[in-house]
């Protein structure tokens, strides 16, 4: 089913479409970002002008495009889809390029409002044109090796890119946003188990091999990779931040030692405390009734997107809305394992409540896409 | 590309299909989430939050006043005074060169301890209160105060510092407190975290040393929150600490200053004990100096004055000098022969000046000799034949064991830095130390305190104190520690024949008094305070056969450093005897005329407890007295004042 059969009268126009958007999902996102505001308020030790305040700016302007994004049709951003990728492609080679020859080590582009980061817009323009690649590619072809091999380049591209700058987290993000759209796409599970099983083999001989005589690695890259799995070696270095970071969560208990009261952020024991480590002053403050239902508000964000994609009778529509959902998804659960010393640390932000411009507004343009996504679905006479 | 109907209807179920596998997979790493939430933050809370204290509270602790010094009224001896310092904050001054320069004109810094400040304070981090300048007038405070808003970060704060009042008076025995060094802290087994303070003063030498662990007190501590970066932010509660031990020693300090100013320039040591208890009233070492110089930091060029200087200021002459103790130990060897009974007391000995023993000549300091000489004589005019003779009845072994018993040879447990222990040879420690046979000559010399004998000046008084008194008399100095009264030095009957003991001390009185003993123009008038006392001279060098014959034994005529040491002994008054004194002036010529002078106007100033009159004295030296007592500087009993409390 294209646009062109959509049946226009049912599918509403104008500001009417103001109507049609997922509150839920906006009221969601609006009590993410505050508690974000306020956290980001704590942080900066009662201070709103240091953080808080151009936080809520950007949340504001932000909105504003979410807005702009939902009321133009999703059939415009498919056709947008290839173009976006490209383009974010290319912005991801300049600061690649130019970042090497004379701005210093610096990723993002000076828009003059905010520096943008193309890593960041490539988490949704990458995520747009797999949903767009799946709409156009006939379903029957899906499996086929030839056209199971195009997005995986096209994934790794700016996947390489990424990790040259270097930036872990970005490149993981990505590689896991695309994969899950294959997978929701339907490429044969056989891949996923091909590439997973090549993965874990691929680990366990590495680690197997250590101390034999056939090593495959060094002895200080073995060093290396412990103390990226188990900082807890090297308290002081890398183990620091971790460590910090579970005494804050910790020392929370249940409800928390209250607003502005967590000493471990105030104190400047954690580090990134207003960007990657924010939710550990959340856990701190609020203890585990604050920690607990920031998780459910994203499993709510997740919940929300997942029924709008399932819903959504466009292909495009809902691959796309199922991305988003999925990217984000990757993005809290990394940062919260990683504050938790579940997983190492990586540098992923917590979503809509970090401090941080691009990602901000990345990602209230691609929920601006989820809700253009739900008020323009195909709906029944 | 069209999609065709069927498989795209196809398609979506396979999408719905994929979505709840992924859809169930978020879910299980949502409950991965929530379960590690619990654990760390329900389970583990109690040890995180123990953590977290950890964390921000940090211990410093709070130095512990010392322990005050007074003597025997309760003047003090060393003090601890408030000291008056300017503290900077780098971050709170802004443009530090400017306050700096502002606060050099109020202060009067010199131009060198400005730079040094400067560069201090910027060693440090710029929250770190850096202290620049110290010991200032409460003038310079005042005005510091009263220009503080255009001094930004900086700070008057006072803390406590040593001073000695009695400066000169005391040093020897007090010695003095100084930072702790690397130095200290490698020689010394000591876990006080206090010592870990930077700066924290200790004490160096003398009782401020010996007594260290009484005085220093314990620490207290301060529990206050800081950040990751060290920087305070605020005082979470403080527990003060226990200060050090007050300790009142048994010195007398307006005797000890009378004791030191008599002594003056002189390369001499002089101690003052009380007969009936040990009691250390006095213990003099000339030249001194002032030990606040080193609490406050000596200066190279002060230093080098007083290590270069030949008369050692430095150095405590009365328990760490080992002299040979001369014609002083002449009682020890009669008590020796007369107890073994090798002599009889009215038995005589002739001196024809000299006498050949074992192919050596051994000589009387008199030349034409003292003729016909019984134990009586030989004490009065100090005969040298006489104890050449029973010497050599008696034997080395009953003469150390006698001077043991005297007091000599031991060492006293005293709180002052290296007590001299002397030497009261004998034929086994000869053996031992020197790997070789006791000889007769040895004897004959140690018969007269030469050769191997050497006694410190406080052993010395205490010998005094013991022939006074018949008792194992044990100098101390403490008498008493926080308050609790430390253990009399009286001690126990030495057990020695008391007809002997009478004789000895009467020989004494007469070598004082009687118109032919050596001391004779030292003896005092006054009839309730007439003492008993004995000269020595010794010599540092052999007197050659050349120079016999040749007369040239005068000691003007010598270099300072080859001249005879002075020796003086005494006890007085006679019949209740109170106090025993030494005094020892270091190539001071004869004891006779250097030392026995000292010893008895240290003897009527003490029996006095102020200036004595001047008829106390022999009519012939009054004149010159009462010159000397107009020309010492008045006592004041006010406690002096540091020089920067103006």
């Amino acid at each position: 089913m294209s646009y062109l059969e959509y049946r226009l009268q049912t599918v509403p126009t104008g500001l009417r479409k103001v109507l049609h958007l997922n509150w839920p999902l906006i009221l969601l996102i609006c009590a993410i970002a505050s508690v974000g505001f306020l956290m980001l308020y704590s942080v900066a030790g009662g201070s709103l002008s240091v953080w808080a305040e151009p936080q809520m700016k950007r949340f504001a302007m932000g909105m504003f495009l979410l807005f702009v994004v939902a009321m133009v049709p999703i059939w415009f951003w498919r056709n947008m889809s290839t173009v976006g990728y490209v383009l974010t492609l290319l912005l991801l080679v300049y600061v690649e390029f130019a970042g090497a020859t004379g701005m210093g080590a610096q990723r993002w582009i000076d828009l003059g409002f905010m520096r943008l980061q193309p890593s960041e817009l490539m988490k949704i323009t990458m995520v747009m044109f797999l949903a767009a690649y799946y709409d156009w590619l006939p379903i029957e072809k899906t499996s086929r090796p030839v056209w199971v091999l195009v997005p995986v380049i096209l994934i790794m591209l700016p996947v390489l890119l990424v990790l040259r700058q270097p930036d872990l987290g970005t490149s993981i993000l990505l590689m896991a946003g695309g994969g899950t759209i294959m997978f929701i796409a339907g490429v044969h599970w056989a891949y996923f188990a091909t590439v997973i099983g090549t993965a874990v083999a691929a680990v366990v001989a590495v680690f197997q091999s250590r101390g034999q005589d056939w090593q495959l690695l060094k002895d200080y890259q073995y060093r290396r990779i412990d103390t990226f799995l188990d900082p807890s070696q090297d308290p002081l270095g890398a183990g620091y931040h971790i460590t910090q970071a579970k005494i804050a969560l910790g020392s929370g208990g249940w409800s928390g030692r209250g607003f502005m009261q967590g000493t471990q952020s105030r104190l400047n024991f954690l580090p990134e405390k207003h960007t990657d480590f924010i939710f550990t002053t959340l856990a701190e403050e609020f203890g585990f009734i604050g920690a607990f239902s920031l998780l459910i508000l994203y499993a709510l964000v997740i919940f929300f997107c997942v029924v709008s994609a399932l819903s959504n009778k466009d292909r495009f529509a809902s691959l796309l809305t199922f991305g988003i959902a999925a990217t984000f998804f990757f993005f809290f659960a990394v940062n919260m394992a990683m504050v938790m010393g579940l997983a190492p640390v990586v540098g992923v932000p917590l979503p809509l409540v970090s401090y941080g411009g691009s990602a901000m507004l990345v990602l209230l343009i691609a929920f601006g896409l989820v809700q253009s996504a739900h008020v323009h679905r195909p709906r029944q006479a | 590309m069209k999609q065709n109907p069927k498989t795209l209807a196809d398609g979506h179920a396979k999408f719905s299909r994929r979505a709840l596998i992924f859809g169930a997979a978020q879910v299980g790493v949502l409950g991965i989430l929530g379960y590690r939430m619990r654990a760390l933050q329900l389970e583990q809370a109690e040890e995180f939050r123990l953590l977290a204290e950890e964390n921000r509270i940090n211990i410093r602790l709070l130095p512990p006043s010392r322990g005050l010094v007074f003597d025997r009224q309760g003047r003090p001896l060393a003090e601890n005074e408030q000291n008056y310092r300017i503290v900077i904050v780098r971050e709170d001054a802004g443009d530090v060169d400017a306050v700096l320069s502002y606060l050099a004109q109020l202060i009067d810094m010199p131009p060198e301890r400005l730079e040094r400040a400067r560069e201090d304070i910027f060693k440090h981090r710029s929250f770190v209160p850096v202290t620049v300048a110290d010991r200032l007038s409460w003038d310079a405070i005042a005005r510091v105060s009263a220009n503080a808003p255009a001094l930004p970060g900086i700070s008057a704060e006072v803390g406590l510092s040593r001073y000695y009042p009695r400066a000169q008076d005391t040093a020897h025995i007090l010695g003095y407190v100084g930072p702790v060094s690397d130095y200290d802290l490698s020689r010394i087994d000591d876990q006080d975290p206090l010592l870990q303070i930077p700066k924290f003063q200790i004490g160096k030498t003398g009782v401020e040393n010996k007594l260290e662990r009484s005085l220093r007190g314990s620490a207290g501590i301060r529990r206050i929150e800081v950040n990751a970066v060290g920087r305070v932010m605020r005082e979470l509660d403080r527990e003060e600490g226990l200060p050090g031990d007050d300790i009142q020693l048994t010195i007398d300090s307006k005797l000890q200053n009378y004791v030191q100013t008599r002594l003056g320039g002189e390369s001499a040591s002089a101690v003052v004990i009380d007969c009936e208890t040990g009691d250390l009233l006095a213990i003099g070492s000339a030249p001194s100096f002032d030990p606040n110089l080193f609490v406050r930091g000596i200066s190279v060029s002060d230093y080098s004055a007083l290590t270069e200087n030949k008369y050692r200021p430095l150095r405590n002459k009365a328990a760490q000098g080992a002299y040979p103790p001369g014609s002083t130990f002449k009682m020890v060897t009669a008590i020796a022969a007369l107890e073994a009974g090798v002599v009889d007391s009215e038995e005589t000995v002739w001196c024809g000046g000299h006498s050949d023993i074992a192919g050596n000549r051994f000589h009387c300091w008199k030349r034409g000799g003292h003729g016909h000489t019984d134990l009586h004589k030989s004490l009065t005019e100090s005969c040298d034949i006489y104890y050449y003779d029973i010497a050599q009845r008696v034997g080395i072994d009953r003469i150390a064991e006698t001077a043991r018993k005297l007091g000599l040879g031991i060492k006293y447990d005293l709180p002052m830095s290296a007590v001299a222990s002397g030497l009261a040879p004998d034929k086994e420690w000869k053996r031992r130390v020197r790997d070789a046979d006791w000889r007769i000559g040895d004897t004959v010399n140690a018969s007269i305190g030469q050769g191997y004998v050497l006694a410190s000046p406080l052993q010395l008084a205490v010998m005094s104190a013991r022939l006074a008194t018949g008792r194992s008399v044990t100098p101390r100095l403490v008498a008493r520690r926080n308050g609790v009264a430390e253990p009399s030095g009286a001690g126990e009957d030495l057990g020695l024949n008391e007809n002997i003991l009478r004789r000895i001390r009467k020989a004494m009185y007469s070598a004082t008094n009687a118109r032919k003993g050596t001391a004779y123009g030292s003896r005092i008038i006054a009839e309730d305070f007439r003492m008993a006392g004995k000269t020595g001279t010794t010599q540092v060098r052999r007197i050659t056969a050349e120079e016999r014959a040749a007369g040239i034994t005068k000691n003007e005529d010598r270099k300072w450093e080859h001249r005879d040491h002075a020796l003086f002994v005494n006890f007085a008054p006679f019949d209740n005897p109170r106090i025993a004194v030494a005094v020892v002036v270091e190539h001071g010529g004869s004891g006779s005329r250097a030392a026995a002078p000292i010893a008895r106007d240290i003897t009527l100033q003490a029996l006095y407890g102020d200036t004595p009159p001047l008829d106390a004295y022999p009519a012939k030296d009054r004149e010159l007295i009462r010159q000397r007592q107009e020309t010492f500087p008045q006592w004041s009993e006010a406690t002096p004042k540091s020089p920067t409390q103006a």
